[in-house]
């Protein structure tokens, strides 16, 4: 896709003038949009918290257009007009120009700015409100462990929200720390060891936002993504009915076979599957895990091929995370994901 | 021999290298306390340990040149970030510096030697066998791999079980004794030693932002080694300090880490700004404009510089309060180097340039500098900086201030004071090749870091996802990666080539201003036959401090017998009285040698080792204290 193209990737809503600016600049300074679609992009917000970072960012992003290429400017000046054996070296000391270039311009501008991210970060920093629900969220090495307020069921590695409304979002962590971070909707807020840390998401269209731990916290840090899912009120609701039900039941006898075998088998030790035998802590609640976005917080696609490479041998896909190579019998194997890819 | 000096006669001279002059044997290579070989020895080791670091970065763009990659395993990976990082940062950034800065300090306010020349010995000894201690670690996978940054609880022994951390904690500890004792040194030396005339408001830029920074050292660095022991005592001990199921706090681990962190962000910049100010005038044909202004700056800096850690944590939650002041202290700090960047830009101005490797090195710093400054202002912003911190984006800005603010002023400072170090001229060509692979290879590298970092790439991954719009940009990084290694690469065989076939290089070369250029090149083991009675801020280009080391040049400056120097006044540079220096010793060594058999001791858990070599160590220091009866008989 063309910068040109994607500068004019349709923007709906109010602020549709607003960005007019910040989009040229993007399709003629920075090769930025290359494919902005894809990318879980700072750039590209679709909330009221990222929202206002990038509005500040453009601002942040003109003034060093401007300061760079003073500088630049003066050292092209030196180096075209001030080289050659007739140049006359003068020996005047213009501490004037150096005070007010160097510390008086600068002073006004830093302040001027930091007023206007005082008024950002009181922003983000505003409660969400009462009434606003609640997700409680808990770091893993290296996943995500989602919970709604008043909600039994618990889920990982995706969060579901309801369009258009402010969620809290209750952070802890069960180890070392992490750091929650979707930039399409709102900054980071660190998981620390001990405490609980809030923050609050929200999406002004429906849609997926993907997020990444973004502290450093061990051998697979690397996959420790998660995916916020945008969507109307009544869908939320539904979504939270699901969470508070027990799991799909089996309506195959492959299903059955693999039900099963998750009770019976080493799988119940770790995991849970509502409304089974299956209660084990150690590992994601794996209710619905068929309908999730992905295997092992984003190291594999969620499909048949990746869940049976997983249960295999999870060690060759996301090495050094907590579960064991299974020993499943091969003619169960197929039983197994049958019954995982039910779940939803 | 062709000499500027021509106060000292023939006699005085061969008195004079006699009571200096180190004959060239394994012993005098082991037991020199001569500040121009430690600090050449500096120089060369802190390059051997960049080599490491560069390429540890190599191996990591060439696991992130594509996604999915599995060249190197995340074990791998982790472990060669955290020694780039830790190794940029404490092994090769400041002890080059301090490289410089043993070399050139006593040169440049006329002295003979350091304040402490056996102290400097033990520093040298110290950082080659703590930076030998931590990297030694690595072929045996024991590593360090918690970040350079090492966050609790990630680093305690539950989480970190193995030798990593503990390479980390004791291979820091061990350094922190060269950095302090190396800082110490400059302070004094800076203070006490300097040519008589050379009053605090004539002392070169250079020298003022070494002070400044021993100054940073000195008071930052406890906060990191208390911090370490800390972190040793509970790996080791069970301590608690960062556990909170013992009552202990996590962010106490990050407070301390950034109360020195920071600072040492200057601590690395500071000596390359200093190195800035002290090319421009020869390729400027004029001072710096500013003088006042740039060493004010200097000192606001070091000051400042201590009051802006919380900036590092702003997405940790901290109370809105605190994110205020930080903020603002944050954004305050940009000022003085805006003063430091606009005087040198006036003084490129005003001057008539003389375009070789060493000023564009300086351009090349001031281009990539502003570009770091300016991504610098917008982390002061709490906002924004909880949207880019620990992204793409703060490594793209953090290589800026540092690859600019360091890295190009080292550049620009070797090729400046190459002819001085080794008495041989560079190839002007190979270096304008150099500049230009080293300037491009960076931008290209680092650039991209801040588009993928918006585009929300997070720092410290082993691999990421294709479809994310990252691939096509770590690929560009990837390729300026390697672009960049040719250009030093350059560099290396341009300094190769200059010592086997370099021509001599005249004492002067640069017609530079400070008094390094008044002596050979390179100088002799006394450094000046005549110590110089300075009369201005540009000692060189001034006729009557020229006068001074002539014909008629007092006894009390010339000092011949013994190996002595004068001592003069704090401030005004008076002259108070000829002080007598040490001659070589073995006992730097020693100690150095002992506290390394402590550490090792300490890293294995033989405590009765460990103890032994306290008792070792108590004894020699005892030993190097102990009042001699040289002293007296020579006055």
């Amino acid at each position: 896709m063309g910068t040109t193209e994607a500068a004019q990737t349709p923007r709906t809503g109010p602020d549709r003038r607003r960005r007019t600016g910040p989009a040229v600049a993007a399709a003629t300074l920075l090769p930025l949009a290359g494919c902005a679609s894809d990318a879980p992009s700072a750039l590209d917000p679709a909330g009221a918290g990222a929202q206002r970072v990038e509005g500040l960012w453009w601002l942040l992003f003109w003034i060093s257009v401007v300061v760079f290429v003073e500088v630049l400017a003066l050292l092209v000046w030196a180096l075209i007009f001030r080289r050659g054996a007739r140049t006359r070296v003068r020996h005047g000391q213009p501490l004037r120009f150096v005070t007010i270039a160097g510390a008086g311009l600068p002073l006004v501008i830093l302040v001027a700015v930091y007023g206007v991210s005082l008024r950002d970060l009181a922003a983000l920093g505003t409660d969400p409100g009462p009434d606003a629900p609640t997700v409680e969220v808990t770091g893993h090495k290296w996943w995500w462990e989602v919970r709604y307020e008043g909600v039994a069921g618990a889920t990982a590695n995706e969060i579901h929200i309801p369009v258009g409304e402010r969620v809290r979002v209750r952070l802890r962590t069960a180890d070392v720390l992490h750091s929650f971070w979707v930039p399409q909707l709102m900054p980071k807020t660190d998981l620390i060891a001990g405490e609980t840390r809030e923050t609050w998401l929200h999406a002004d269209r429906p849609g997926e936002y993907r997020g990444q731990c973004a502290e450093y916290c061990g051998l697979q840090h690397a996959h420790m993504a998660l995916m916020v899912v945008a969507v109307p009120r009544p869908e939320f609701d539904a979504r939270l009915a699901r969470l508070a039900a027990p799991a799909p039941a089996p309506s195959t006898d492959a299903e059955r076979r693999g039900q099963q075998a998750f009770v019976q088998g080493t799988c119940a030790a770790c995991h849970t599957v509502r409304g089974t035998g299956a209660q084990g802590r150690v590992g994601p609640d794996l209710s619905d895990v068929g309908s999730r976005w992905s295997l092992g917080a984003g190291a594999v696609p969620n499909d048949a091929g990746h869940l049976g490479g997983w249960i295999a041998n999870p060690q060759t896909v996301k090495p050094g995370n907590q579960m064991p190579p299974q020993p499943v019998d091969a003619a169960r194997l197929p039983d197994l994901i049958a019954y995982l890819r039910s779940l939803d | 021999m062709d000499t500027p000096a021509a106060g000292a006669d023939p006699t005085d001279r061969e008195r004079l290298a006699e009571n200096w002059t180190e004959r060239p044997s394994l012993r005098s290579w082991l037991t020199t306390v001569d500040h121009k070989r430690i600090g050449r020895r500096y120089l060369v080791t802190a390059g051997f340990f960049f080599a490491l670091a560069g390429i540890s970065a190599l191996l990591m763009r060439t696991q992130l040149a594509n996604p999915g990659s599995d060249l190197l395993s995340p074990q791998q990976y982790n472990q060669l970030f955290t020694m780039h990082g830790t190794a940029m940062i404490f092994l090769f950034a400041t002890p080059m510096l301090f490289g410089f800065g043993n070399f050139l300090v006593p040169l440049m306010i006329g002295s003979r030697d350091m304040a402490f020349p056996r102290l400097n010995a033990f520093g040298y000894w110290v950082f080659l066998f703590a930076g030998l201690f931590m990297w030694a670690s690595l072929p045996f996978g024991a590593a360090p791999n918690g970040g350079w940054f090492a966050y609790v609880p990630l680093t305690s022994v539950q989480d970190s079980p193995g030798l990593h951390l503990d390479v980390y904690t004791l291979g820091l500890l061990f350094l922190g004794i060269s950095t302090t004792a190396g800082a110490i040194n400059f302070i004094v030396t800076a203070l006490k030693m300097r040519a008589p005339g050379m009053s605090l408001n004539r002392m070169p830029l250079f020298v003022w932002a070494i002070v400044a920074t021993a100054f940073m050292v000195i008071f930052a660095l406890p906060a990191l080694n208390v911090d370490n022991a800390m972190l040793f005592l509970d790996r080791r001990f069970g301590a608690g300090f960062f556990d909170p199921a013992a009552g202990g706090n996590v962010l106490l681990w990050q407070h301390l880490f950034w109360i020195f962190g920071h600072p040492d962000v200057y601590i690395i910049v500071m000596p390359g700004l200093g190195i800035v100010s002290a090319v421009l005038p020869a390729f400027t044909r004029r001072g710096v404009v500013g003088y006042p202004l740039v060493v004010l700056a200097i000192v606001a800096i070091a000051i400042i510089s201590f009051g802006v850690w919380a900036h590092h944590m702003f997405a940790v939650g901290l109370p809105q309060v605190s994110y205020g002041f930080f903020s603002a202290a944050s954004s305050i700090i940009t000022i003085p180097s805006g003063i430091q960047i606009f005087a040198w830009l006036a003084t490129m101005l005003l001057g008539r340039l003389v375009l070789r490797t060493p000023l564009l090195f300086v351009i090349g710093f001031i281009v990539t500098f502003v570009l770091g400054g300016v991504t610098g202002a917008m982390f002061a912003l709490t906002a924004f900086d909880q949207q880019v911190t620990d992204s793409y984006f703060v490594v793209a800005h953090f290589h800026y201030v540092l690859v600019g603010g360091a890295l190009f002023p080292i550049l620009a400072g070797i090729y400046y004071w190459l002819p001085k170090i080794t008495g041989r001229m560079y190839a002007e060509r190979l270096g304008r090749w150099a500049f230009w692979l080293v300037f491009i290879g960076m931008h290209v590298t680092f650039f991209p870091m801040h588009l993928y970092g918006l585009f929300g790439m997070p720092r410290r991954v082993y691999t990421y996802p294709a479809g994310l719009d990252w691939d096509g940009w770590n690929l560009v990084s990837t390729v300026g990666a390697y672009v960049l290694a040719v250009g030093l690469l350059l560099v290396l065989v341009g300094v190769v080539h200059a010592v086997r076939r370099g021509r001599p290089a005249p004492p002067d070369p640069w017609g530079g201003d400070t008094l390094e250029w008044s002596t050979d090149s390179p100088p002799p083991a006394y450094n000046f036959p005549v110590i110089p009675r300075v009369h201005s801020l540009h000692p060189t280009w001034d006729a009557r401090t020229a006068e001074s080391t002539g014909p008629g040049a007092t006894a009390d400056r010339i000092l011949s017998a013994g190996r002595r120097t004068p001592l003069t006044s704090e401030l005004d540079g008076r002259y108070e009285r000829p002080v007598e220096m040490p001659e070589a010793s073995g006992k730097p060594l020693v100690l150095a040698l002992t506290l390394l058999v402590l550490f090792t001791a300490l890293l294995f858990a033989w405590y009765p080792v460990a103890a032994a070599a306290v008792a070792v160590v108590a004894g020699t220091v005892a030993g190097w204290l102990w009042p001699g009866r040289r002293a007296e008989a020579r006055t």
